[in-house]
């Protein structure tokens, strides 16, 4: 095995160039349990965690710029005011030993139907940009996960940071799981309420093949609404929940069955969407 | 600007060391290398998939399962191991005391976690030590005497939960 360690982009572009089919590493989370169990024996990886252009998040007045390798412990203890709902999702992955090496393009790139954050990056209409030799391109996130663990990355392509709009308004990341800690999400949520745009947006995890938005629930909640002061009748939170339930596309795998996860993320979207208008 | 070629063998720095990982396959986990290759046997190995936390080492400072580290990837780190403390350290004695320990094979994860939680967050009250230590997966005690061992440490350095 090879093991290329670049300290800045270009470096990291040129030896992925010269090892073709290497594996990029990252926080190592998700590579080294499938190398531990051997499903995985890699010839060659680039070691991404000293690569600068992939660092860090910056703040503006357009949204977050959130570096490849942000941590989820990072995440939680940096961005809880600028991101709530990813910070949410942050402090819901593995445990502390996880989350102080687990990044979010790492969770971004293995695309797992399972990936905490991967909700509330559909619901907020993040792009990812993919960096190559030839230059970069951005494109959705809803658009760059393209099954189970399937993305849109081409060879030769990294990814290198996350772009979040800003959105004024409360939101909430809520997930079900054997328990508390160390527990992959058998159905998760994502709701944001976006008061500028009088829209509330709502991106299912661990219920399809991706990350979905529930767009017929969000036209109705959105219309059901009385903006001026952020409330919803109580029949109209159940009936948002009942349409993110029939948007589903769930499974019946170890974790659970479908049927199960279809009434999960249900109660789980009318309760978030409770949390986020305090009715 | 570099691009290191695979230096191999290559070298890690543990508990203050700078050894060098005699031959070895460039992919093994940095718990791999620390038992078999370095002779750090505190370290344990059960469930080599992030789950557990009896392989907790302190990298840079921060609580990580160093089975998900790949230790070629970790060669300007600084590694610190249960055998990094100062032994016995008041959370090994404190677990001692409290009768924390029965099969003993989370136990050097754990005060590796506990000395991490403690230096950061001296009066972490009980649900903060409970989330910290959520991480690390104990099939004997149940934890209460495990709380407890934490809880006697707080009171013993004076912190106020």
């Amino acid at each position: 095995m090879t093991i290329a360690r670049p300290t800045d982009l270009t470096a990291a572009l040129d030896a992925m160039g010269g090892l073709p089919g290497a594996d990029l590493l990252a926080g190592g989370t998700d590579l080294m349990v499938e190398v531990n169990l051997g499903h995985r024996r890699p010839e060659a990886v680039v070691a991404l965690r000293r690569v600068a252009e992939l660092r860090g998040a910056s703040v503006s007045s357009d949204g977050l710029d959130l570096g490849a390798l942000v941590t989820y412990a990072e995440i939680e203890a940096d961005l809880a005011a600028t991101a709530p709902g990813l910070a949410m999702a942050a402090r819901t992955v593995g445990s502390p030993q996880i989350r102080n090496a687990g990044t979010v393009g790492g969770n971004l790139g293995t695309a797992s139907p399972a990936g905490d954050t991967l909700p509330w990056l559909v619901a907020m209409d993040a792009t990812v940009r993919l960096a190559s030799t030839a230059g970069t391109r951005t494109m959705p996130v809803a658009a760059f996960v393209t099954g189970p663990k399937r993305t849109a990355l081409r060879p030769g392509e990294l990814i290198s940071r996350i772009i979040v709009p800003a959105v004024e308004g409360p939101q909430h990341v809520a997930k079900v799981g054997p328990r508390a800690a160390m527990a992959i999400s058998i159905a998760s949520v994502a709701v944001v309420v976006d008061t500028g745009a009088r829209r509330v947006r709502v991106g299912l995890g661990s219920v399809g093949p991706t990350p979905l938005r529930a767009t017929a629930a969000e036209d109705a909640i959105s219309d059901a609404i009385s903006w001026p002061d952020l409330r919803c009748s109580a029949d109209d939170a159940v009936e948002f929940g009942r349409r993110c339930a029939d948007a589903a596309t769930p499974i019946t795998d170890h974790r659970g069955t479908a049927a199960y996860r279809r009434h999960a993320v249900g109660t789980l979207a009318t309760r978030a969407l409770r949390r986020c208008l305090a009715a | 600007m570099t691009t290191d070629p695979s230096p191999d063998p290559y070298a890690i720095t543990v508990n203050g060391t700078t050894q060098r990982v005699p031959t070895s396959w460039l992919g093994e986990s940095l718990l791999y290398v620390l038992r078999e290759r370095l002779g750090f046997p505190g370290t344990k190995n059960a469930c080599d998939q992030g789950e557990c936390g009896s392989c907790t080492v302190l990298l840079d400072g921060r609580p990580v399962c160093a089975c998900c580290v790949m230790a070629a990837d970790a060669v300007d780190a600084e590694i610190t191991t249960v055998e990094g403390l100062p032994a016995p350290t008041d959370v090994q004695q404190a677990f001692l005391t409290a009768g924390a320990v029965q099969c003993g094979f989370c136990t050097p994860g754990l005060i590796v976690a506990v000395h991490d939680l403690l230096e950061r967050a001296p009066d972490a009250d009980t649900a903060a030590v409970r989330e910290a230590l959520s991480g690390n997966l104990c099939r004997c005690t149940g934890y209460g005497r495990i709380f407890d061992a934490v809880r006697s440490v707080q009171a013993a350095r004076g912190a106020t939960p």
